[in-house]
């Protein structure tokens, strides 16, 4: 009898603790976080009701804007510049009887581990004026001035925030495009080549469609991380948005609001038109990818 | 022709490994220079004047072993909690038929494109009302579960024969001592690399410990290095001994996983 019960209600009581986690903290946040956002409030305690003021300020607010159109450039570079080195790094790692494969794999994957907190407060000081190992470096090669200030001007926080951002994350997108290279199927390259197909045509016709469904979930995934970009500039920047505002970020202008002026009806608002965003993106990126499309992988 | 194919190969690969190195280098040899000698040298300075003084200063002056053993606690905690919750979930959704299992899926799917950052103001107005405002249990109540996590196990259960199942029913094994004697032995490196991965995450995981946590004695290691940048500005030589240090104990464990964690990153993004 036990066990009959036991087995009956088993499945119920293995899903039961992600259904209680997931109601309080995300369900439940999820409907209060639209509810603050018609409201003005100061901390947790006070709270006014103020219906759609907030996302009309934040449609007006010149720092909102800013924040979006600096979120828009960062994601731009990442999906534009990024995405093609990651598939570049991998279509060299997979070069048939290729030696030290796997040392090479691991060396563009390193940076990952550091982690992007630990990155930018290293960066810090790698960006540094005089004793920066990157102006020492760009000046041995280009000529630049040891102390050109890359997180002191405003014209070149952002390809600073860039130059740190492909240095953690090209490796790590690799490692997907490298898998899914490698389950490509090497008789569909034959075939090519009995056609006389040559290596940019195989590429196009072949090796691209076997990683299609890959590549657009990186690129999806990527488009999503960089919308999400906060600690990397933050942290770099000593807690600041930098010169003239350059390294403020959607998710930055959202936690000064929220949790320096403690106003989480605004903050939940910016919340919102973020998530806004983020699905369009998503949505557009899997329509014009054609989910699906090229089929096999 | 080949030869010359074959050098631009490695010359390209040799380039990105020494982009890609260099930081971590640099970050090495800052974390041993003493006083003066970093800004003297570029890289190491003579053997002769490495010195430990980062290190003992990062001890003997500043809470960093508090920092370390805060965030060895708060990680190693998380990811057991995420271990069991979402092993036990992703069991019941690979190897279950059950009422309510497509209402499941599809909540997880919605927190793919859900960023939650949205939820920081609300959670906050939560844990402030449970009163768990700095404390360990606010930090990681709302990350109990992962859904990634869930994905993971999911996806990889699935893959254990029903044969073994029914064998062990008719042993008269009970359905949690099939996922506890049979399901999660065999799942050891879908384990291990959702160890690593989730080890990661928390590990670095800096906007919600900075809202939540306030005290200095109860920092983890990012937020330890973030006021270490403001406040101790001129020492550099330990702010990099300590990102040194900080950075190890990922290090370490990725050696140890790293064989699981390429196949964990992978599965469901390239078999999915």
């Amino acid at each position: 009898m036990w066990y009959r019960i036991q087995s009956r209600y088993a499945p119920y009581l293995f899903i039961s603790p992600f259904l209680l986690l997931f109601a309080l903290f995300w369900a439940y946040p999820l409907t209060q976080s639209l509810r603050l956002s018609f409201y003005a409030t100061s901390g947790p305690g006070s709270q006014v009701y103020i219906g759609l003021d907030n996302f009309r300020f934040l449609l007006s607010d010149p720092d909102f804007h800013l924040a979006v159109w600096n979120t828009l450039i960062y994601a731009l570079f990442v999906v534009v510049v990024q995405l093609p080195l990651s598939l570049g790094l991998a279509v060299l790692l997979n070069r048939p009887g290729l030696r030290l494969r796997n040392v090479f794999r691991f060396v563009f994957f390193s940076p990952h581990l550091m982690g992007t907190v630990f990155a930018s407060v290293l960066f810090g000081l790698i960006f540094a004026p005089r004793f920066g190992v990157f102006n020492r470096v760009l000046h041995l090669m280009v000529g630049l001035p040891m102390n050109t200030r890359w997180l002191g001007d405003a014209d070149l926080v952002m390809p600073a925030i860039i130059i740190l951002s492909l240095w953690l994350n090209v490796g790590f997108y690799m490692i997907y495009l490298l898998a899914a290279l490698q389950g490509v199927r090497q008789d569909l390259y034959e075939a090519a080549r009995v056609d006389g197909a040559g290596p940019w045509v195989r590429f196009r016709h072949v090796t691209l469609p076997g990683i299609w469904p890959v590549l657009l979930f990186v690129m999806v995934i990527s488009t999503i991380g960089a919308f999400r970009v906060f600690e990397l500039p933050w942290l770099l920047l000593q807690s600041t948005t930098g010169p003239d505002q350059s390294g403020l970020f959607i998710v930055t202008y959202l936690y000064q609001n929220g949790f320096e002026a403690a106003d989480l009806g605004y903050a939940s608002a910016i919340g919102w038109l973020l998530t806004a965003g983020v699905m369009l993106l998503t949505l557009v990126q899997l329509r014009l990818g054609g989910l699906g499309r090229g089929g096999e992988s | 022709m080949r030869l010359v194919r074959l050098l631009l190969l490695y010359t390209c690969l040799v380039i990105a490994s020494v982009v890609m190195l260099v930081p971590l280098v640099w970050l090495i040899a800052a974390a041993f220079k003493q006083g003066e000698d970093f800004f003297v040298y570029d890289f190491f300075p003579p053997p002769g004047r490495l010195s430990l003084n980062n290190f003992r200063s990062l001890f003997d002056q500043l809470p960093f072993l508090s920092f370390l053993v805060n965030s060895l606690f708060v990680s190693s905690t998380t990811v057991v909690i995420q271990l069991a919750f979402s092993s036990l979930g992703g069991f019941a959704l690979a190897k279950y038929e059950f009422r309510g299992k497509r209402a499941v899926m599809f909540l997880m799917l919605s927190t793919l494109v859900i960023p939650p950052e949205v939820l920081l103001a609300p959670l906050y107005e939560l844990i402030y009302r449970l009163g768990l405002m700095d404390s360990y249990r606010g930090l990681i109540a709302p990350h109990a579960v992962s859904v990634f996590g869930m994905f993971l196990f999911a996806q990889s259960m699935k893959q254990v024969p029903d044969d073994l199942l029914l064998a062990g029913r008719v042993d008269g094994c009970t359905e949690f001592g099939l996922y506890w004697r049979v399901v999660m032995p065999v799942s050891r490196p879908m384990i291990g690399a959702f160890c690593l991965i989730a080890f990661m995450s928390s590990w670095n995981s800096f906007i919600w410990p900075l809202i939540v946590l306030h005290s200095q004695d109860n920092f983890t290691l990012p937020l330890g290095l973030n006021q270490m940048v403001g406040v101790y500005k001129e020492d550099y030589g330990a702010l990099m001994a300590g990102t040194l240090l900080s950075v190890l104990p990922v290090a370490v464990l990725f050696f140890a996983l790293q064989k699981e964690f390429v196949a964990g990153l992978t599965t469901g993004a390239v078999k999915g």
